[in-house]
């Protein structure tokens, strides 16, 4: 669409929280000045060196970062190609890089007075941490959830209870992640007072895409640093799966700028990009307007949302980021597709040469890596976001690999 | 902003109204709820059963600011195979018949966006269309659709909530043209019954920023609250009491024209009642 590259890659949004002709803040009246004083209170926080500050020290404590940055001589050698390196966020605490975000939004929400916490979850990793969180805050928080993921993520429903949150099932629309949102945006809506929408992944309106994508910007800073130490130079590519984009965009953003690395934002194709059932926004999809940004959608040609399909239900979203569908156009990012198949294979080599059994989201991304680095020389060098553990996924695979367990 | 466009239908018919000393009964419905022909005869009598202004809802599947009785409206609508053309189509059909009653078509952008900006407000003027209501199109947006919409000499309705307060206001307020819609509660439509109290402040307090009528509605449902709320405006805007009413009188295999107008005539009824108190 736009050939011009500009100089920096990492001055978006702008004021108005477009990337390029993305995102944007198309929500209800009600919701603007709520909006627009999320923005203030985190412009004002990102500048207070004390919630910095504080923000490191749980990240280090509780959540224990820096994650290694790991290199999988196995699965390296099984490939016979470039090195492959795992960013490990699957070691933070509730199992995903999930949390990164959450954390910086609660304190967010803490200095803003706020005492009521909502978020919507699909896989239940996002509602997982924000229910971690409010548990160790001492704040309410309710979770919508679509009655189709409530039923195919029960051991997360269950732990989010536990944690003491209140999960409450969707049974608008499509029942999953799409309208978890929508009833989270009514609940935000009806209880403006005291309420603060923790958004899971760099989607909605402005500033939630900036605001997550800075919140998981630790993801890159950190796997930069490593990888120099490691190597001594910059990986040639990046890989991360998407969903709505949070881990993705994480561990991209501080590379944008460094031409000579090379990324990857694998998709999931679900049963392949040419049955319809899928959840590749950019692949299969065209820019429309969906929960307050503009971005890639799977729509009909009416521009009614389509639903999604993914055997992962953290990728199980009709639509992605904004900042992506830019990077997308302008030719930045590569955004390629792994199907349910080829996850699950993934997933299977991973637990048994490198003894990590991955989350279904990354194992999207593994499905990439394998199809990429037997194709390169052995002096490459590919960084992948391993941004979930798999535990909340054997019954999901064990169902599809016929295990009764 | 008004001022520097064409009157429209809408502009008539409040100063009709003032003139009369009468409120205006906005009555919306969802375009293709239950089916086309129903939708299409609903919407046909409305006038003579007392609206003096129609939305008309194009459906969306994924209608953030209503409540289940709209959202099931779209659904339904949805299911029976309801395009942007065929709401276009309903409104051309009407205009054969009525060249008075205003029509503001009310939705969310990405129906319109996909159908394209452009050949949406060409194709929505030329069927007797005279304003928009974009639920998820903030003043921060006005350059998408508000600004090519009043180019076009479409109204581009504003919803005041109460979160508008006095700092907010005048972005609200810029570029409004028609009336102001004042969304009576913080919530989604059909849900939460408004506070009269609460209402009226708010309604003052507007009114010291604009000349606009104000209509109120979201949580107005009963002839009685129409008269209540009604006495605080110029007029109130009755939706999820009415696609109810069709739910329900489908499920009943009873008669949805007939009781969707009704209800409008009990509606009317009990706003011109507030007229006469004021
Ligand atoms: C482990 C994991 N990875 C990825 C995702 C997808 O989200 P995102 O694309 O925002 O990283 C999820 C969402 O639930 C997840 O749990």
């Amino acid at each position: 669409m736009n050939d011009q590259k500009p100089n920096t890659f990492t001055a978006q949004p702008d004021e108005r929280g477009r990337f390029g002709d993305y995102g944007g803040r198309f929500v209800a009246e009600t919701l603007m000045p709520l909006i627009l004083e999320l923005e203030q209170a985190w412009r004002e926080a990102r500048a207070d060196a004390s919630f910095q500050a504080e923000l490191d020290d749980f990240l280090k404590h509780y959540v224990g970062r820096p994650s290694p940055l790991y290199f999988a001589e196995r699965l390296t050698e099984h490939l016979g190609g470039a090195k492959i390196y795992f960013k490990r966020d699957e070691l933070n605490h509730t199992g995903a890089h999930k949390i990164n975000n959450v954390l910086g939004q609660i304190l967010l929400a803490r200095r803003m007075g706020k005492t009521r916490i909502i978020a919507e979850t699909g896989a239940g990793q996002h509602g997982v941490a924000t229910a971690t969180a409010c548990a160790r805050f001492g704040l309410e928080c309710i979770v919508y959830m679509g009655e189709v993921d409530v039923e195919r993520q029960q051991p997360n429903v269950f732990r989010m209870k536990l944690l003491g949150a209140e999960v409450v099932p969707v049974s608008s629309g499509s029942r999953t992640l799409k309208d978890a949102l929508n009833e989270a945006l009514r609940d935000w809506v009806a209880n403006v007072e005291n309420t603060f929408y923790c958004i899971g992944t760099v989607a909605g309106p402005h500033p939630y895409p900036e605001m997550v994508r800075e919140f998981q910007a630790i993801i890159g800073r950190e796997a930069k640093e490593q990888i120099l130490q490691a190597e001594g130079r910059l990986p040639d590519a990046l890989v991360a799966a998407i969903g709505g984009g949070s881990n993705a965009m994480g561990l991209f953003h501080p590379f944008l700028d460094d031409e000579e690395v090379e990324m990857f934002g694998v998709e999931a194709a679900g049963r392949g990009l040419n049955t319809g059932e899928h959840a590749a926004s950019i692949l299969g999809g065209r820019p429309g307007v969906l929960h307050g940004n503009r971005t890639y959608l799977l729509m009909d040609e009416e521009g009614q949302i389509t639903e999604a399909h993914s055997i992962s239900a953290g990728l199980d979203y009709p639509g992605i980021g904004p900042e992506h569908a830019w990077l997308n156009d302008i030719g930045r990012v590569n955004y390629v597709a792994a199907t349910d198949e080829e996850a699950l294979e993934a997933f299977q080599l991973c637990s048994k040469l490198e003894g990590i059994i991955p989350a279904l989201e990354p194992s999207h991304a593994l499905a990439h890596v394998m199809k990429m680095a037997p194709r390169m020389d052995k002096d490459r060098i590919i960084v992948m976001n391993m941004c979930g553990r798999g535990d909340k996924d054997i019954f999901t695979v064990a169902k599809h690999l016929g295990v009764e367990l | 902003m008004s001022q520097t466009m064409p009157r429209t239908r809408i502009d008539e018919t409040f100063t009709r109204l003032r003139q009369q000393g009468r409120k205006a009964l906005v009555a919306f419905i969802t375009a293709g709820d239950p089916d086309l022909e129903t939708s299409q005869a609903i919407l046909d009598g409305l006038p003579a059963a007392g609206a003096d202004i129609i939305e008309l809802g194009m459906p969306f599947t994924d209608p953030m600011a209503d409540g289940p009785a709209i959202q099931l409206a779209s659904q339904r609508a949805l299911a029976a195979g309801q395009t942007m053309e065929k709401t276009l189509a309903m409104v051309r059909r009407f205009r054969e018949r009525d060249s008075d009653t205003p029509i503001v078509l009310m939705g969310y952008y990405n129906p319109v966006f996909v159908y394209g900006n452009e050949r949406f407000l060409h194709d929505a003027k030329a069927a007797g269309v005279d304003g928009l209501i974009v639920v998820d199109l903030p003043p921060e947006e006005d350059d998408e659709l508000c600004i090519p919409a009043l180019n076009t000499g479409l109204n581009f309705i504003r919803l005041a909530t109460p979160t508008s307060d006095d700092a907010r206001l005048p972005k609200v307020l810029n570029n409004a043209s028609g009336f102001l819609y004042y969304v009576s509660i913080t919530g989604v439509t059909g849900t939460r019954a408004p506070d009269a109290g609460a209402v009226a402040d708010s309604v003052a307090r507007i009114r010291q920023h604009t000349d606009l009528p104000i209509c109120i509605g979201f949580g107005v449902k009963t002839p009685e609250q129409a008269a209540t709320l009604g006495a605080l405006g110029d007029g109130v805007v009755v939706g999820s009491a009415l696609v109810t009413t069709i739910a329900e009188a489908r499920g009943k295999g009873g008669d949805a024209v007939a009781a969707v107008h009704e209800l409008a005539r009990a509606l009317a009824e009990g706003l011109r009642g507030a007229a006469q108190e004021t």
